[in-house]
């Protein structure tokens, strides 16, 4: 049994009654990269010279007693939209190949400060765009349970690096189902908080008002743990949510009696696999076994939800990627006639296909002429989704379906549609837009890959969402099975 | 509504994006099936709607208005491709 299979509380035990050290935490993150990241290629790039300085640091804080952070010791990796002070961060960009930032994102600060041992940064697709990670520009990442099928996106490499025993734990951000969907594709947990719950500082903005970083564990109680150290209003992001930072281990009681549970009917109809549908419908036996209520009801506005979110999202992104012009960092093109040209030549060979696709039809919707017909149409419509879920949480707790539509597909197989794969994230992507919270947990293999059952919340109750999640999890064994790499 | 390549040339310039030919021809097709999907939200009324900007009720964020330390100039630098003096240098802007 890995190190990383033990609950966080044995961890902290053992390292306590000194069986085991910082170090060699530290060692068995890398020692498994050794072995199995050839495979999988979750990580960018790896910082053993400060993890284990780190680890050696905090071995003696261990050996002079004294207090120790929530996160004492733990291997985390961190996708590299997230800067690291003195760490290449990249996007899985050409553009940024080379980007050394000069100050950590606030939720890699609060991960310090719990004193978890960053082990290095780890792949997805280009600026966040895709969910294959096969828009890397430097490597695909494959899925651990079967290197034929992508690991998700766009936090592919967060997903496939817990799922593969490299880390216990990591960071991952998702705009549009980011976290999730890999989470589901790798058969392990991710959470998105709440639009604001976790500070965006530092966080290579995508969509400004659909990103947010959370973490990618393999059960819903290092979720609660990691979520717990990185929540939390943050001066420097004047979108950060103001509010007192519930205990959320606290909330991992076990008893969902009387929960009233929302099943939309749009989220287990046309397009579902059948199979995912099964693994669903048995996951909701589950909670009604354990005194929750499931009603059917509707979300009607759903199948708007792709077309809304892919007008909004590249409009804010077309936006923010204009920062890279080659100017202050990044890529600049040789020999450029002149500062207009300097501007073309830097962003048309910095940024791969899908960044450009993206940053056209965000141009285009934001365009004089098309303002209206696009951009404002969206922005109505997506008040129409998330008064849909203001209507369902009126009366139910969470509302519950599958994470994705399928299983993990092949490498390879969308790569020339991108429609088909915009599509994948048709379950996720409400979500973002209404802005609340919701978890992947696993419910079980489909032809040997992985399913997840998606948990969507009211706004800023992760509270009760970790707490079905770990209900769930309690009585099933889902959460155990491991890739055999 | 369908866009041409002349448009896809447009918006290029406006994007800040040098595009080969190749890549407006693909980029039409694609940016035409996007749309044309994207058309699915005229079935819906909202005329009456209100737009959202932003998912949580917010308004604006002030602080007082007093100096504070920013990045030291050499941190500011350090990614800049190219340098001179404490500035970062590029080509001329009037000829």
């Amino acid at each position: 049994m890995s190190l990383f299979d033990l609950k966080l509380q044995e961890v902290h035990n053992r390292l306590h009654a000194k069986e085991i050290s910082v170090s060699d935490l530290v060692n068995a993150s890398y020692e498994r990269i050794g072995q199995v990241d050839g495979k999988i290629q979750a990580f960018l790039k790896l910082d053993e010279e400060n993890a284990r300085a780190t680890a050696k640091a905090l071995d003696e804080q261990l050996a002079a007693g004294g207090t120790r952070g929530l996160l004492f010791g733990l291997p985390v990796g961190i996708k590299d939209n997230i800067v690291t002070e003195g760490v290449t961060t990249t996007c899985a960009s050409q553009f940024l190949r080379n980007f050394n930032p000069v100050y950590d994102a606030t939720a890699v600060r609060k991960l310090k400060e719990a004193q978890a041992v960053s082990i290095g940064k780890l792949n997805m697709d280009e600026f966040a765009m895709g969910g294959s990670n096969e828009n890397s520009s430097f490597h695909p990442t494959y899925n651990p349970w079967n290197p034929e099928y992508v690991p998700g996106g766009s936090s592919g490499g967060s997903a496939a690096a817990v799922a593969a025993g490299e880390v216990y734990f990591s960071l991952g951000s998702d705009t549009g189902g980011s976290i999730r969907q890999p989470a589901s594709y790798c058969g392990i947990v991710g959470l998105k908080p709440t639009y604001g719950l976790v500070s965006r500082f530092g966080l290579v903005a995508f969509a400004s008002s659909l990103d947010q970083i959370g973490p990618l564990t393999k059960n819903v109680e290092d979720s609660a743990y990691l979520l717990q150290a990185i929540a939390g209003h943050d001066p420097a992001d004047s979108t950060s949510a103001n509010v007192e930072i519930p205990d959320y281990l606290s909330a991992l009681t076990g008893d969902i009696k009387g929960l009233r549970v929302a099943i939309p009917k749009e989220y287990l109809g046309e397009g579902i696999d059948p199979k995912v549908r099964d693994a669903v419908q048995t996951a909701l036996k589950v909670l009604e076994g354990l005194g929750a209520v499931v009603e059917e009801v509707s979300l009607p506005h759903s199948e708007y939800a792709v077309a809304t979110y892919y007008l909004l999202a590249s409009s804010e992104a077309s936006s923010n990627l204009a920062r890279f012009d080659g100017v202050r960092y990044g890529v600049r093109a040789e020999n450029p006639k002149n500062l207009l040209d300097l501007y073309h030549t830097s962003r048309s060979e910095g940024f791969g296909p899908e960044v450009k696709r993206r940053i056209m039809l965000g141009t285009y919707a934001l365009s004089s002429g098309y303002y209206d017909a696009y951009y404002l149409k969206a922005q109505k419509v997506r008040t129409l989704i998330k008064q849909d879920f203001d209507k369902v949480f009126e009366n139910y707790d969470v509302v519950i379906g599958p994470t994705v539509p399928t299983t993990a597909f092949k490498v390879g197989s969308q790569v020339n549609d991108p429609m088909t794969m915009y599509l994948n994230d048709i379950l996720t992507i409400p979500v973002n837009l209404a802005g609340v919270p919701a978890i992947s947990i696993p419910c079980g293999l489909a032809d040997g890959m992985p399913v997840g059952l998606q948990i969507i919340g009211k706004p800023l109750d992760e509270s009760t969402v970790l707490r079905v999640a770990h209900a769930y999890e309690q009585n099933t064994e889902h959460h155990k099975l491991r890739p055999q790499l | 509504m369908s866009i041409s390549i002349q448009d896809v040339e447009h918006v290029a310039k406006l994007a800040r994006l040098e595009l080969s030919e190749q890549e407006q021809h693909k980029l039409t097709e694609q940016l035409n099936a996007i749309l044309k999907y994207a058309e699915k939200l005229n079935e819906l009324d909202t005329d009456q709607v209100e737009p959202t900007s932003h998912p949580m009720p917010l308004s604006n964020v002030m602080r007082e208005d007093v100096s504070r330390p920013s990045l030291p100039i050499e941190k500011v630098l350090l990614n800049a491709p190219d340098e001179e003096d404490g500035q970062i240098r590029v080509p001329a802007v009037l000829e």
